[in-house]
């Protein structure tokens, strides 16, 4: 029973630093980002079990070298172009990585739909970390965050830094979803965050009731889909993904 | 070189490669400057979906990944709004339902099959173990979305400029950005099958950018991102071929050597311009 | 020959519950050079829409032959692969589908586009690395590819310099005059094209008044299109219009308060 909670917690926490990240990531309409630097997790796993060094350090190093190689490129480049080929060389760099380590089918398939059933208790403190400090950074930025979204040029006159912003948010961003990728897979992850980050943003006028509406919608897709995964035995990034186009929907419907 | 041609693996994957790279690099371009590369990613991953289908159900591979491409359309239809600034969130959330549904076919391949190299099929493309007659029919396909593209281009470039232009002009707006989304739907599912639906992304984009870097006329921007997406898919093909050697007991994927020759044709166009 | 160029009667356009345009009507004759005058929010940019046809609208507009229309700024990026001569061609068969044939009369008509703007110069240049001034000549001569005998011109000058606006009213001025266009621009100040302009159509409150200058331009006119008191102001050949307290009834909070309105 015990190891059934702990999946429900991890998965909790998961939601929890989705959400928050999620609602960032739709107001400054970074969803390809969003998508894009969480597969740094992939070659960060593979080039550590190819060189033997720790996994941490393999998915941090390339996880925040991802979010300063974007921040750099989309200044010059146009920003959707510049996603569209950092997502390509992390991916290509991950699959040579897995394949000359030699066990590359089985890594691909959880990395992008992850095996939540077979988390182990020594995925809770990282997972731990990341649910808890994600919100609250987001929550901390939240202000810079949401004028530097808005206008960048607002943002320099009254003395902020944007550059500074998009490379933080980014950092954010890709460290925590590098972090629960290997764990939860990449799909789950991408899903919590936008379906509740979108329909978030359409109910709620102001940020903050927008940031914790976002959490606690991520936490019941998430909660939900485990239920629905555990009962059917299929994938829960099958039910987190539809479900989570399922309240967009709804909420598209409903604002109009 | 003469025992690489005869190879009947490689002949499909060279004809299956041109033709997605041909597609992609004259869609490439328009998909970058009309700003839909995150849609043009969420169809390939949408298609992936079908590729999972069609193993699970036996059908052809070609027809499994254009059925769920032309559905992917269909979704995004729906979800985007009116104004382009909700186009961002409305093409993540069909990739994630898209993938959603990859994962649960993958599952049942996996499950009912015992199939466990499927995802890797899937996601990071199989060109070498396409039938050839598949390939042949993918030419087909290619040169006819080439064909209606280039009945399309005027227009299509007019109203990526500015849409209030073209809506003056008489441009249907909304049936030429329908077409272009079935093209670009038509164009990543042939990418996803060369190298995979994740990196059908690459072949869109890193040639049309580079091009987008070195020419200054559309239709020069066009030949030259067809040009490069073409030597990178055959340099590619080439690279992996001859890399059988190089570590004993090793293979480097196909997909690494296309993407690596297309962001160094990316860089390099970069300083060219600069110098 | 003798019809208006643009006669527009009984015109309203609503957008989004509110009433933009109210009864808007007026007459270009031919070869008028008409300046659309208001503040921001008038109802410049929706008056031009709703003569285009790009907003569903009540009431009478005729046009008589073909429109060109030159947008407010459209942004483009330095990379686009679009040169000047590129973007004027899409201007005489962008709608057309098929790719183009490269011929003789049409390259010659995308020149003489180019040459009326004076633009020659730099053809063959990304339309993204020109400057304002020259984005905007480019501009003009895509509208002008198809010999239009109405042009329409969306804040040409807004985003110029003081210099480049005034090379380009002179340019449209020699293009009436040379081809008997009628022209019909809109501008928040009128200053400019006091020199130039020989109508007004003035905008304020959602409707309009359109006539030579020295007619709509004065206090006792504009007072009754603002429906409250205007001063018109003329200092060293310029014009102001200033709102003020002056029959401080309807503005008897308004005490010393006086508003330029440009």
């Amino acid at each position: 029973m015990s190891y059934l909670v702990e999946i429900w917690l991890a998965v909790g926490l998961v939601a929890l630093a989705a959400g928050a990240a999620g609602y960032i990531v739709v107001i400054r309409r970074a969803g390809f980002a969003a998508h894009a630097l969480p597969m740094a997790a992939f070659p960060g796993a593979a080039a550590a079990s190819l060189f033997g060094f720790p996994l941490w350090a393999g998915l941090a190093g390339v996880a925040l070298s991802g979010a300063g190689l974007l921040a750099l490129v989309q200044r010059t480049a146009r920003r959707d172009a510049a996603t569209a080929l950092l997502l390509a060389l992390l991916l290509a760099v991950g699959a040579l990585c897995l394949s000359l380590s030699g066990h590359y089918a089985g890594s691909v398939y959880g990395l992008l739909f992850g095996q939540v059933f077979a988390l182990g208790t020594e995925d809770l403190p990282v997972l731990g970390v990341i649910g808890l400090c994600v919100p609250v950074l987001l929550f901390l930025a939240l202000r810079p965050l949401s004028l530097s979204a808005l206008s960048p040029e607002l943002m320099r006159v009254q003395g902020g830094r944007p550059f500074a912003m998009e490379v933080f948010f980014l950092a954010v961003l890709a460290l925590a979803a590098g972090f629960a990728v290997p764990v939860t897979g990449a799909l789950l992850v991408f899903s919590l965050m936008l379906g509740p980050g979108a329909a978030a943003a359409r109910l709620c006028g102001s940020p903050l009731p927008g940031l914790a509406l976002a959490m606690g919608l991520a936490l019941g897709l998430a909660w939900a889909g485990l239920g629905l995964a555990f009962l059917t035995d299929w994938p829960v990034g099958f039910f987190t993904g539809v479900g989570a186009a399922a309240i967009y929907l709804l909420v598209r419907v409903k604002t109009g | 070189m003469l025992e690489f041609l005869q190879s009947g693996p490689v002949q499909s994957a060279l004809l299956l490669s041109a033709a997605a790279a041909l597609l992609c690099g004259a869609l490439g371009l328009f998909t970058v400057l009309r700003g839909q590369a995150f849609a043009g990613h969420a169809l390939a991953d949408v298609s992936s979906a079908g590729g999972a289908g069609s193993l699970l159900f036996g059908i052809s591979p070609l027809l499994g990944f254009l059925l769920f491409g032309v559905a992917g359309v269909a979704g995004l239809e729906i979800l985007q709004p009116r104004r382009a600034a909700g186009r961002d969130e409305a093409a993540g959330i069909l990739l994630g339902a898209g993938l959603g549904g990859t994962a649960l076919l993958l599952h049942f391949c996996v499950t009912t099959h015992g199939a466990a190299g499927t995802a890797q099929a899937v996601m990071f493309g199989a060109m070498f173990s396409t039938p050839s007659d598949t390939a042949l029919w993918s030419c087909l396909l290619a040169g006819g979305c080439l064909a209606v593209l280039a009945l399309i281009a005027r227009p299509l470039l007019l109203a990526s400029l500015d849409e209030e232009l073209a809506r003056v002009a008489g441009v249907r707006l909304r049936a030429l950005g329908l077409v272009f989304l079935l093209l670009l739907a038509l164009g990543v599912t042939l990418a996803a099958m060369t190298v995979g639906a994740i990196l059908a992304t690459a072949l869109l984009i890193g040639p049309a950018a580079a091009g987008l870097r070195l020419a200054r006329g559309p239709l020069a921007a066009a030949l030259l991102s067809m040009a490069l997406g073409l030597a990178a898919c055959w340099g590619g093909i080439v690279l992996a071929y001859e890399s059988y050697g190089w570590i004993p007991g090793r293979t480097w994927p196909v997909s690494f050597f296309i993407v690596a020759l297309l962001l160094l044709f990316y860089a390099a166009a970069g300083l060219r311009r600069r110098a | 020959m003798s019809e208006a160029a643009l006669e527009v009667s009984g015109l309203s356009v609503s957008q989004g519950g509110q009433e933009v345009l109210r009864g808007v009507g007026f007459q270009l004759p031919r070869g008028a050079f008409c300046g659309l005058i208001g503040s921001n929010g008038a109802g410049k940019t929706t008056l031009l829409r709703a003569i285009l046809g790009l907003l569903p609208s009540q009431g009478e507009i005729k046009a008589g032959g073909r429109i060109g229309y030159v947008p407010q700024k459209i942004l483009f990026e330095p990379d686009l692969p679009v040169r000047a001569q590129d973007f004027v061609a899409l201007g005489l068969d962008g709608h057309r589908f098929g790719l183009a044939f490269p011929s003789r009369a049409r390259a010659e008509k995308v020149e003489a586009a180019l040459r009326a703007v004076e633009a020659e110069g730099f053809a063959g240049q990304r339309i993204g690395r020109l400057s304002g001034g020259q984005q905007q000549r480019v501009m003009i001569a895509h509208a002008l590819v198809r010999s239009p005998d109405l042009l329409l011109l969306d804040e040409p000058l807004a985003n110029l310099d003081i210099k480049a606006a005034a090379e380009i009213i002179a340019l449209l001025k020699r293009l009436s005059q040379e081809s008997g266009m009628t022209v019909l621009l809109s501008a928040h100040d009128m200053n400019p094209l006091l020199p130039v302009m020989d109508r007004i159509l003035y905008l304020a409150g959602g409707s309009a008044l359109c006539g030579p200058v020295q007619e709509v331009v004065s206090t006792e006119v504009l007072s009754a299109l603002y429906g409250y008191h205007i001063d018109v102001i003329r200092v060293h050949g310029r014009v102001l219009v200033v709102a003020g307290s002056g029959d401080g009834h309807d503005h008897r909070h308004d005490h010393e308060h006086v508003t330029a309105i440009p």
